[in-house]
């Protein structure tokens, strides 16, 4: 598998003692898929994507991308957060490039590439502009143009869409199922938005709260995923599924925590 | 069946309206107001204190050693200028603020994004500044007299030591405001720390940066001035001095404005460099 993610923990010291966030997970991903996490809140879902991003460390576990094992950050591994995280002084021209100026990157190369993502995630008109010109879901595309120059070999996502309003986000939604569908990137996402999910991926794991461990495993087979998907009767059933399931074991999360 | 309250039966149009939070110009919390209005208030704050002044020198009967006129104040000025010391004053004294606290803000400037950035030379340094801070410069002056003498070096000591901790300082908080999103969005983009630390932290803190000069400034401005008080041949604050001892209370009260109107003058300078050149910082 593209990406192997084996047996990972993670616990955190705090000041009540020692707290297990990730338990035993295990996930694996084809190259080329589009696959979703899904936890209600405190499944540390956040967490596992920064140790998939090499921003923290497993406690036990291990996690490899293309056999090769993740032990730090690296432009491999392209991300997008949910605050967007753009440098604020640089115009989305030089944000789309830093990526490549921080790897050395020629002038004229890093200009070409960063147009060329510019116009894929449809912002060339915008170049000049500073991102606090720009509406959420503009910014959104520029973070995730200035992630794909880098051409990683896969796509993080955490919570991308969750500060848009719901029109934004719908629009968004479709903006990256295309993007998927031309750059035939393997992106991991984490949400806690089920339609969202199921709108989006091949796959779906569900996690439960406290500690985090994969409770199931969806696959969703979607004829299409244009528009009008979310209102046919297989879409629906896949969310009221999924939407089931999170109800089931956010809740066990919470007669956890209070024990 | 229990009662309800008798409260809760009234018909709820016999109860008195809850007042609503009625619409104000003048009090508004956290809101602009229109710019004439702050224009005519801008100038009561200054133009006010003038008239009382004005109006006190003329129609008290205050002995003018204690209190000169404005009229008298800007003959002295004249007078200062015509003999060309009000100049001299001037530029000794922006002198030795200029160079004082050009060495502190270079030596604070990358100590203070050092702290903020590791917490290990927070560590290191924060508790002798944070004490530092506290020891008023003035207090120094014996010190640095018997370290060096009455002449230049003691004034930009002076200056130095008031202004360097607080600004290594005041640096440090404005790395806090750099996101952590935003330094490991850099590391996922492929940048080591020292990348990080010179194309990121240091562009993203400029603007704090240059607001701590502006605050840290008006310090250096007020000891430039204790500096003189105590020992020199030039300088606003010599002239203050002098003047003092002579009773000339018209040239005290030139060099207080003086003081006054390059300290606001430099402080707007600041703001108008911050908001020009640092659009991006404005909004956010």
């Amino acid at each position: 598998m593209f990406v192997q993610i084996d047996n990972l923990s993670k616990q955190f010291d705090t000041q009540n003692g020692n707290i297990t966030v990730l338990k035993n997970i295990n996930i694996n991903i084809a190259e080329g898929e589009f696959v979703c996490v899904v936890g209600a809140s405190g499944s540390g879902k956040s967490t596992l994507l920064r140790q998939i991003a090499g921003l923290d460390t497993p406690s036990s576990g291990e996690i490899r991308i293309g056999g090769v094992p993740v032990k730090g950050p690296s432009p491999d591994r392209g991300m997008v957060f949910q605050n967007y995280t753009l440098y604020p002084w640089m115009n989305v021209q030089e944000n789309t490039e830093f990526g490549l100026k921080l790897q050395g990157v020629a002038k004229r190369e890093r200009r070409e590439r960063a147009s060329y993502y510019l116009d894929v995630v449809g912002l060339s008109d915008f170049a000049r502009s500073l991102p606090n010109q720009l509406s959420g879901g503009m910014k959104q595309r520029v973070a995730i143009a200035r992630a794909l120059v880098c051409e990683p070999k896969i796509l993080l996502m955490d919570e991308p869409f969750g500060a848009l309003d719901i029109h934004t986000k719908e629009s968004m939604h479709e903006f990256i199922i295309d993007l998927w569908q031309r750059t035939k990137i393997t992106i991991l996402s984490i949400t806690h938005d089920v339609e969202e999910a199921v709108f989006l991926s091949n796959r779906i794991f569900v996690l439960s709260s406290r500690p985090g461990t994969v409770k199931k495993e969806l696959t969703i087979n979607l004829a299409e995923r244009g528009a009008d998907a979310k209102r046919h009767a297989i879409f629906q059933d896949y969310r009221d599924e999924l939407m089931g399931l999170l109800r089931q074991y956010g809740a066990e999360g919470l007669v956890a925590a209070k024990i | 069946m229990p009662q309800k309250p008798k409260s809760n039966l009234q018909d709820s149009s016999t109860q008195p309206n809850r007042s609503s939070l009625r619409p104000s110009v003048f009090w508004q919390l956290a809101e602009d107001i229109p710019p004439r209005l702050n224009w005519v208030l801008s100038g009561i704050s200054l133009g006010l204190p003038l008239i009382l002044w004005w109006g006190i020198t003329t129609f008290g009967s205050i002995d003018p050693k204690f209190l000169p006129s404005p009229s008298a104040v800007i003959i002295a000025a004249q007078r200062l200028w015509g003999a060309g010391e009000l100049q001299q004053d001037t530029i000794a004294s922006l002198w030795r603020v200029g160079v004082s606290f050009l060495l502190s803000a270079a030596l604070a400037i990358p100590v203070g994004i050092l702290m903020g950035s590791f917490a290990s030379i927070r560590a290191l340094l924060e508790p002798l500044f944070g004490l530092m801070r506290y020891m008023p410069a003035p207090a120094f002056i014996p010190l640095l007299i018997l370290y060096q003498g009455i002449d230049e070096a003691p004034k930009l000591s002076l200056i130095f030591i008031g202004t360097f901790f607080f600004n290594a300082l005041m640096v440090m908080d404005t790395v806090k405001f750099v996101s952590k999103d935003l330094i490991e969005a850099t590391y996922i983009l492929g940048g080591n720390r020292l990348q990080t630390l010179a194309m990121v932290i240091f562009p993203h803190v400029i603007p704090g940066i240059l607001d701590t000069c502006r605050i840290n400034l008006a310090s250096a401005w007020q000891l430039v001035i204790v500096a003189e008080l105590i020992a020199a041949t030039e300088g606003l604050g010599r002239r203050i001095s002098v003047a003092g001892r002579f009773l000339r209370t018209d040239e005290i009260f030139v060099g207080l404005i003086v003081i006054g109107a390059i300290g606001l003058i430099l402080d707007l300078l600041f703001q108008y460099v911050i908001r020009v050149c640092f659009k991006w910082s404005n909004n956010n």
